[in-house]
């Protein structure tokens, strides 16, 4: 039936629409408060849209957004919730920068076995909160958080001079990858350079919603999203489940600091971005664990990001974009579950009147329904 | 005089059936049943009259005055009360704090509204005790203590939501002597279900509801069950009866002395030891709790037996997964359709790969088939008359008979050899109901062997080819479908009969009126 899927699409987008129309409202709504144009800011930031180095700067941090945020959504799609991506990136950039340090293979497997450094740390850092979940029962919530404040010890234990540690300057790093880990970009000329694990970015995506929609597992995990009591009677163990997503969620958040790791800075250092994980989880939600829309999601954030620098040019807080990512996830979680039950209940109606003026699939081979009427 | 008229009420309402032009006048001192299949629209009625939703179109009476209602609680002060078919108690609490929980302004909470709750009981014959806990009750007791709790916040009109779908005979004979002293005392009850037979034993005058609308009323001494079934379904009444045997000697699946234990070593099932034959049916009643999830659980794999055996065919399939269970030839319709058999926000055709995700045609190896799996379901769309637009739509969207119908059709496509079936008819229309049986049936010819629990007696003794009575965790008693009659199988329910229950012929054949078998075979279909 194409109506219904029209309608789907008009609900995929009626929520962020929504959240987004109602968030730019209120950060108006805050710099006429604070005595402040509330349109000027709005028009600098997207005058920045049109700078191609900007561009590139957009695109490369929202690489990094993207495959935290397809992290987080893994999990959300079976009601998971791994709040744990940022310390888990951030572990698994340090261990693969210290790998790419120390090891030195040819760059077609130099660079794999970074990747797969990365992936098995974040795995290995979620699953210890899948474990404690099945075995103990505790909340994936509390243990990933605790898991977080860990990471960061972890961290600065592996900077030690006397571990894995190089001092220059200041600065704690990792000491610099042999080459042959390097993944060069795409050069821009003038405008810089973008990530060549952008294109990661962009498999994992793809690889996201073909698991998802298109693999038995996927269906399972969704299934248990969905009803965890219908999954269980449908065959899925529920315990396993939940410890293969958290596995997945971390292996995938090991991966969101590579591009930056592997396209420029070459070292985990002080300077490494965090937060990125946190971040995730904001843009999953506005993304509705979709990778189409996650990506749509991570830019806009990179966006805000990216071109909010300016403002301090023109005497506003570049932190009205803070402000505006916070209202954006705010009206995002309002939003999609008005959007969502104003949608089951339409649909309802519909089917109702659909019903009542007889369009009844297969109508036609049932006599008895006919004469019932 | 009237206690409540209803005229002219119609309701646009986001669902399947909305209500069209009702007509409903409840005289005073009467029991009112109001009749009709589920899904006819005969809560959303109830829920206008009780305040929770407004009429798009009609007015509300009562005592002869037009009254709108915004909420329950206008409802409550102009003497409506409703016993909801979901009991409303807090387990931990005693019948007084449960009583006048929320109507503590009326007699307070001490002594005073202890001698109110006492004063009710007497009168109206409700033998209900304000100091004991909730959870010490059994169903019957926690009904006339929500029946008291009405009474307390001074109701004159009761609205009782299917009150007898959970007791057992004896049960349903006791609410009968309640509802007939409140109508002695002037008071009006307003009894919804759709088994006649009950309808016809307590009724003073009867409103039939369907499709929406109401297509007339009765008055039990001039009417028979079957006009009065025709009148309801508007068509010929199916039968759950089963003319030849099919029964066949290969065991297909064979319990042995299963046990489970709750937390803390209480056994939730004791000693459960049965075989289902290819082509057999075995009914297994019981009052609900007394381990029928739990047995039903253990089979399908969600829990594991504590000790004991389950074989399938030849096969010991105790320590299987669900998965593997299912995928064995296991077939599941569960008792909670909306926790255990639907994904209710996703569409017909993944709720068709649900529990059946390993198999063909919704999988090729570890990759999903939608385009198959979604012709598959529009051909069960079809052969099992779900009645639905498309198969886009989400679960939730559709009537519960058509979600039943669904599941069963699900079920039985991928051709079990063993059918657990949990209240299969269960909040299903009579028209769907048929199918269902019809399709358990075909099915049991072909050699499918099926455990059936229900609660509606006359589907158990009508379907079953072999009866087990199950209570406290324990199979207690067995009788032959053909001969035992509902009260027989009532009271072994109750703990009350024990042994192989030997057909008493001085006990009259009072059968559920509304599937009577002198319909016959035949004409039934």
């Amino acid at each position: 039936m194409k109506k219904f899927d029209k309608e789907r699409v008009l609900l995929a987008v009626a929520g962020p629409v929504i959240a987004l129309a109602v968030a730019f409202v209120l950060s108006a709504i805050v710099l006429l408060a604070s005595g402040k144009s509330p349109v000027e800011p709005y028009a600098l930031m997207f005058e920045q849209l049109g700078y191609s180095d900007i561009q590139v700067l957009i695109i490369n941090q929202a690489s990094l957004y993207y495959i935290a945020a397809l992290a987080v959504a893994i999990g959300f799609r079976m009601n998971l919730f791994n709040i744990g991506v940022d310390g888990q990136y951030q572990l698994a950039a340090m261990m693969a920068a210290v790998v790419g340090a120390h090891a030195n293979l040819p760059a077609v497997l130099q660079v794999p076995l970074l990747i797969l450094t990365a992936v098995c740390t974040g795995a290995f850092w979620s699953g210890i909160a899948g474990i404690l979940k099945v075995t103990r029962g505790v909340s994936e919530v509390v243990a990933t958080i605790m898991l977080n404040a860990i990471a960061t010890s972890v961290i600065a234990y592996l900077w030690l001079p006397n571990v894995f540690g190089v001092k220059v300057g200041n600065n704690n790093t990792t000491g610099e990858m042999h080459e042959s880990g390097w993944v060069s970009g795409i050069s821009m000329g003038d405008a810089g350079e973008i990530y060549g694990l952008v294109f990661l970015a962009v498999l994992l995506g793809i690889a996201y919603w073909v698991v998802l929609n298109r693999t038995r597992f996927g269906f399972d995990l969704r299934a248990s999203g969905a009803s965890e009591t219908a999954a269980a009677a449908s065959g899925v163990d529920p315990k396993r489940m939940v410890l293969t997503a958290m596995l997945l969620s971390g292996g995938i958040a090991g991966m969101a600091g590579l591009p930056i790791l592997l396209g420029d800075t070459h070292t985990y250092s002080l300077n490494f971005p965090t937060g990125i994980g946190f971040l995730g989880i904001g843009i999953a939600l506005l993304g509705r664990n979709s990778p189409v829309g996650i990506a749509f999601a991570a830019l806009l954030w990179a966006w805000l990001d990216k071109a909010s620098p300016e403002l301090d040019f023109h005497g506003y807080d570049k932190e009205i974009a803070v402000i505006m990512q916070g209202l954006i996830v705010l009206s995002v979680v309002v939003s999609y579950e008005a959007v969502r039950e104003w949608g089951l209940r339409r649909q309802q109606r519909r089917v109702g009147a659909e019903l009542a003026a007889g369009h009844v699939l297969g109508a036609d081979n049932n006599k008895k329904e006919v004469a019932g009427r | 005089m009237t206690a409540v008229e209803l005229a002219g009420i119609t309701k646009r309402f986001p669902g399947v059936v909305a209500n069209h032009d009702i007509h409903l006048t409840v005289r005073k001192g009467t029991v009112h049943a109001l009749v009709g299949e589920n899904g006819a629209g005969k809560s959303t009625l109830m829920k206008i009259l009780y305040g929770m939703q407004k009429p798009d179109e009609g007015t509300i009476a009562i005592d002869g005055r037009q009254v709108t209602f915004s909420s329950p609680a206008d409802a409550i002060v102009r003497g409506i009360g409703m016993v909801h078919q979901h009991f409303m108690l807090a387990d931990n609490l005693t019948v007084l704090e449960n009583v006048v929980l929320g109507s503590e302004k009326l007699y307070g909470i001490g002594a005073k509204a202890r001698r109110k709750i006492k004063e009710i009981s007497e009168r109206y014959g409700l033998g209900v005790e304000p100091d004991r806990l909730v959870e010490e009750l059994g169903v019957a007791a926690r009904q006339r203590v929500e029946i008291l709790k009405v009474l307390y916040r001074g109701a004159t009109t009761l609205i009782l939501d299917e009150p007898t779908a959970v007791l057992v005979p004896q049960e349903v004979d006791a609410l009968f002597d309640n509802l007939r002293e409140l109508k002695a005392e002037g008071l009006s009850v307003i009894f919804i279900s759709h088994k006649l037979g009950e309808v016809l034993s307590v009724a003073d005058e009867i409103t039939v509801i369907r499709r929406g609308t109401t297509v007339g009323t009765a008055v039990p001494a001039e009417t028979t069950p079957r006009q009065l079934a025709v009148r309801l379904v508007g068509s010929e009444l199916p039968t759950p009866e089963t003319a030849e045997s099919t029964v066949t000697d290969r065991p297909v699946i064979t319990v042995d002395k299963l046990r489970l234990e709750a937390v803390g070593g209480k056994a939730l099932l004791d000693d459960i030891t049965f075989t289902i034959h290819a082509g057999e049916v075995l009914g297994i009643a019981g009052v609900e709790g007394n381990g029928q999830t739990e047995l039903v659980d253990a089979l399908i794999g969600l829990k594991g037996a504590d000790s004991g055996t389950i074989s399938l065919i030849d096969e010991e399939i105790t320590g299987w997964s669900t998965r593997r269970r299912r995928e064995q030839g296991i077939g599941y319709i569960p008792e909670d359709r909306h926790r255990h058999g639907l994904l209710l926000e996703a569409p017909l055709w993944e709720n068709r790969i649900l529990g059946h995700v390993t198999e063909k045609p919704n999988a090729k190896g570890v990759w999903l088939n939608p385009k198959a799996a979604q012709d598959d379901t529009r051909r069960i769309v079809e052969a099992y008359d779900v009645r639905t637009p498309g198969i886009d739509v989400t679960a939730a969207s559709l009537s519960g008979g058509n979600q039943q119908k669904l599941i069963v059709g699900r079920e039985m496509s991928s051709n079990p050899r063993f059918l657990i079936a949990a209240h299969p008819t269960r909040g299903v229309d009579v028209g769907a109901q048929a199918a269902i049986w019809d399709h358990i049936r075909e099915a049991r010819r072909e050699g499918l062997a099926v455990l059936l629990i229900s609660a509606d007696l006359d589907e158990l003794i009508g379907l079953s080819d072999t009866l087990r009575v199950i209570y406290n965790g324990k199979l207690v008693a067995d009788a032959d479908p053909a001969t035992v009659t509902p009260e027989e199988l009532g009271s072994a329910m109750t703990g009350a009969a024990t042994g192989h229950l030997e057909h008493d012929d001085t006990t009259p054949e009072t059968p559920d009126l509304s599937k009577s078998p002198e319909s016959g075979e035949d004409e039934a279909r």
